[in-house]
């Protein structure tokens, strides 16, 4: 099946509507609360909340023998929230710093996990198959009351988000303000923390305990490049994460033995790529053309600084002069010279130069700016 | 015990090792998580390894793959020096990305490849002493355990001879610089070893072992100690424990060890984390609850010097005015009776002449705030702590 016959069938076939529907809205709601993460400088923490969401599903299942995919949820919610806050206790609490933190965590609790689904895999029970669907994901299990689920919570996460808007915004760019406005920061820190726990534990069903914490970030770190305003880059984060969902759906369903998580996981690395070289603010393109074009100015600026040194000691400004003794100054080419004459600051004639009075004029004032700050 | 059971052990011990050395730094350096974004990120070195050599243990797929480790820790150096996003991001952002064509690259040779995701990324320890080293036809031993012994002891080897300029340049970048030991080198260096250590030990214990036991021991040593060479020894012998603890509570669960060497590794973690003497979760809370005690009572004997009239030093007012719970004023008032600073009559409480003395000494800290006087200064003035 090529990627054209994937939109004729997705509005017709079940199963491709639904991985569809439900990687869009994973990567929208993934993007609109990893901007959150992202800006608070917890990126990694999805990274081990993810990872420490394991034991969880695994002592879920040993517990009520069930493999109902909301039971197992709740079990990793429960795990992921208790890793969440070990970090945090072990940031405050001693001098091991965050990234250790993390690291431990995550490691720790996937090691536990581990153990406890080859445990789990040695019972006998029949039913055990299909928990190491959590390891790597499988949207290909997704099923309509799953996406029911995430959409659901994604209309609470967005009510909450409204609800709290200037509340999540202050706490994330003034903390310390925020306290002593009164505001309870504990509780909104808890707020925004649950919700990503949230976000992290639905994805883990489709892209995995591994690749989850590049869903939560790439559609983030990608928005954050266009715009400076946090609910424009919350927009677009949401719309990158659903992209990178439907087009890494759409890639894997058009070719054989692509999982569709890795997939969905570079298409937003792809996104995240475009967005460094090509936004227009902070982009690496656009950053090197404005470093460039300031460079050039500065050259010509030096150029005409020059040339308004010899020009000041005679009596005509406009006197012309030869190229020539413009040597000992390397910083001119013909065509800065050129650029010089465009700009109406010199008039060239054969090898010889002359200010005109516009140009004697803008060198004198070259540095004003400077001289009043002083 | 059988010999496979001892050799298993011992590849565990070894790579526990070899793991705890290299890991101590990176604690150190604040680069933990680099660790981790290495262990996941070789995976499409091991695959290209794999399909130039067809041989997991070849020393050419293990460089292989330790250069994507390192080409890795370069990555993300260079998007964090853009200043686009922080280097948190970077890390999260370039681990994923490598890890996925890797399990694509996998998935596309799925047929031709013997080679799991799941084995990268758990490994199993347990069938380690199956893959022998022959060598003209004389069995050697398992082979993992030639490569991750051979890997402790080039790890062994440039410990002892950069030992100090691995310790100037973890410290103080500036001083190291002086004294003309490059940051940088020592910074690539240690990424390599890293890098070597954790594609030499994936095949054995998995990525995420490496990763437990590259930090965990490091971090419980780091509470239990302050000195780089302790830590070292503490931090390696915790790995040691765990993973001969953790290989007999495998044969018992029948579960796979390399989770269960993390287990003990957790346990043994949570235990340090509650219990370590100076930096452990209680003796920090009951550290801080003293020295709230105390900044209350420092608090409540200015407030002696401050007023003389009987009224305001009543007993039954001080609930009321400096807001104190009753519970609280109790304690304070008993730490400050029990070290004689304060004398109780007819429920007045007066200040005594040592009282006076280190309430003046107090509020002349409190003006200049100079260092940690203060913790002097109650060393000489209390019997009884808060």
């Amino acid at each position: 099946m090529n990627i054209y016959e994937y939109f004729e069938l997705l509005f017709t076939d079940y199963t491709l509507r639904t991985i569809t529907l439900g990687t869009a809205v994973l990567g929208a709601i993934c993007g609109m609360l990893g901007s959150f993460a992202v800006l608070r400088k917890q990126s990694l923490l999805g990274d081990a909340i993810s990872h420490a969401a394991l034991p969880g599903i695994a002592l879920a299942f040993l517990i009520t023998g069930a493999k109902d995919s909301n039971i197992l949820l709740i079990g990793a919610l429960v795990s992921g929230l208790i890793g969440t806050f070990w970090i945090r206790g072990i940031i405050t609490k001693t001098h091991l710093k965050t990234d250790t933190a993390l690291g431990l965590i995550l490691s720790l609790f996937f090691g536990f996990g581990m153990l406890l689904l080859t445990f789990i895999q040695k019972q006998p029970n029949a039913n055990q198959a299909g928990l190491d669907k959590y390891l790597f994901g499988q949207a290909a299990t997704l099923l309509e009351k799953d996406v029911f689920l995430m959409m659901i919570v994604t209309g609470i996460c967005l009510f909450i988000l409204l609800l709290f808007w200037k509340e999540f915004k202050i706490l994330l760019f003034d903390a310390d303000y925020t306290k002593t406005l009164g505001f309870n920061t504990r509780f909104i820190d808890i707020l925004i923390t649950f919700f990503i726990v949230l976000a992290i534990v639905l994805g883990l069903q489709t892209v995995g305990v591994v690749l989850m914490s590049a869903m939560l970030l790439a559609p983030a770190a990608a928005a954050r490049q266009w715009t400076n305003r946090l609910s424009t880059m919350i927009v677009l984060a949401a719309i990158f994460g659903a992209f990178s969902g439907v087009f890494g759906t759409a890639i894997s369903a058009s070719q054989n033995n692509l999982s569709t998580g890795p997939v969905i996981v570079l298409v937003a690395a792809v996104f995240v790529l475009f967005s460094f070289i090509f936004s227009p603010g902070r982009g690496l393109l656009f950053r090197e053309i404005r470093f460039r074009k300031n460079r050039r100015d500065l050259e010509l600026q030096k150029t005409l600084q020059f040339m308004y040194g010899i020009a000041q000691t005679h009596e005509n400004i406009s006197h012309p002069h030869a190229i020539k003794i413009l040597n000992n100054f390397q910083g001119f080419t013909r065509k800065t010279l050129q650029k010089l004459e465009e700009k109406n600051w010199i008039t060239l004639s054969g090898q010889q130069w002359a200010m005109t009075a516009v140009g004697y004029k803008k060198a004198k004032n070259l540095y004003n700016q400077q001289e009043q700050d002083d | 015990m059988t010999s496979p059971q001892i050799e298993i052990q011992l590849i565990a011990i070894v790579v526990a090792v070899a793991c705890a050395i290299p890991g101590v730094f990176l604690v150190l350096r604040k680069m933990a998580l680099i660790s981790d974004a290495i262990s996941h990120s070789i995976l499409p070195g091991i695959v290209i390894g794999f399909f130039i050599t067809q041989d997991l243990n070849s020393p050419l797929l293990i460089l292989l793959a330790a250069i994507t480790g390192v080409i890795t820790v370069i990555l993300v150096e260079a998007i964090q020096k853009t200043g686009l996003v922080k280097e948190d991001t970077a890390i999260g952002l370039v681990f994923p990305a490598l890890f996925s064509i890797g399990v694509i690259l996998i998935a596309k040779n799925a047929n031709d490849v013997h080679l799991d995701v799941d084995a990268v990324l758990l490994g199993e320890l347990a069938f380690a002493p199956f893959d022998r080293l022959l060598w003209s036809g004389i069995d050697l031993g398992p082979k993992s355990l030639w490569i991750m012994g051979s890997i402790l002891v080039i790890t062994l080897m440039l410990l002892f001879l950069f030992f100090k300029e691995l310790k100037v340049s973890t410290f103080d970048v500036g001083l190291s610089s002086a004294l003309g030991i490059s940051p940088i080198v020592m910074h690539y260096g240690l990424m390599s070893v890293s890098s070597v250590t954790v594609v030499g030990a994936f095949d054995a214990v998995g990525a995420i072992l490496v990763v437990a036991l590259m930090i965990a021991p490091a971090a419980i040593a780091y509470l239990l100690t302050s000195d780089l060479r302790k830590m070292m020894l503490i931090s390696v012998g915790f790995g040691v424990l765990s993973a001969i603890v953790g290989y007999w509570l495998a044969h018992f669960l029948d579960a796979s060890i390399s989770g269960s060497i993390t287990t003990v590794l957790g346990v043994l973690f949570l235990l340090v984390y509650l219990f370590a003497p100076r930096k452990g979760l209680l003796s920090v809370l009951y550290r801080q609850r003293q020295q709230r005690t105390e900044v209350s009572l420092i608090t409540f004997l200015l407030h002696l010097t401050n007023h003389s009239e009987e009224s305001e030093r009543h007993i039954n007012h001080l609930n009321e005015h400096i807001n104190w719970q009753k519970v609280r004023s109790k304690t304070v008032l008993d730490l400050a009776e029990k070290n004689n600073m304060i004398s109780i009559t007819n429920d007045v409480v007066s200040l005594t002449d040592k009282g006076k003395e280190f309430t003046d000494l107090a509020l002349e800290y409190i003006m200049t705030n100079k260092d940690e006087k203060i913790e002097h200064m109650k060393d000489d003035f209390f019997l009884f702590r808060g």
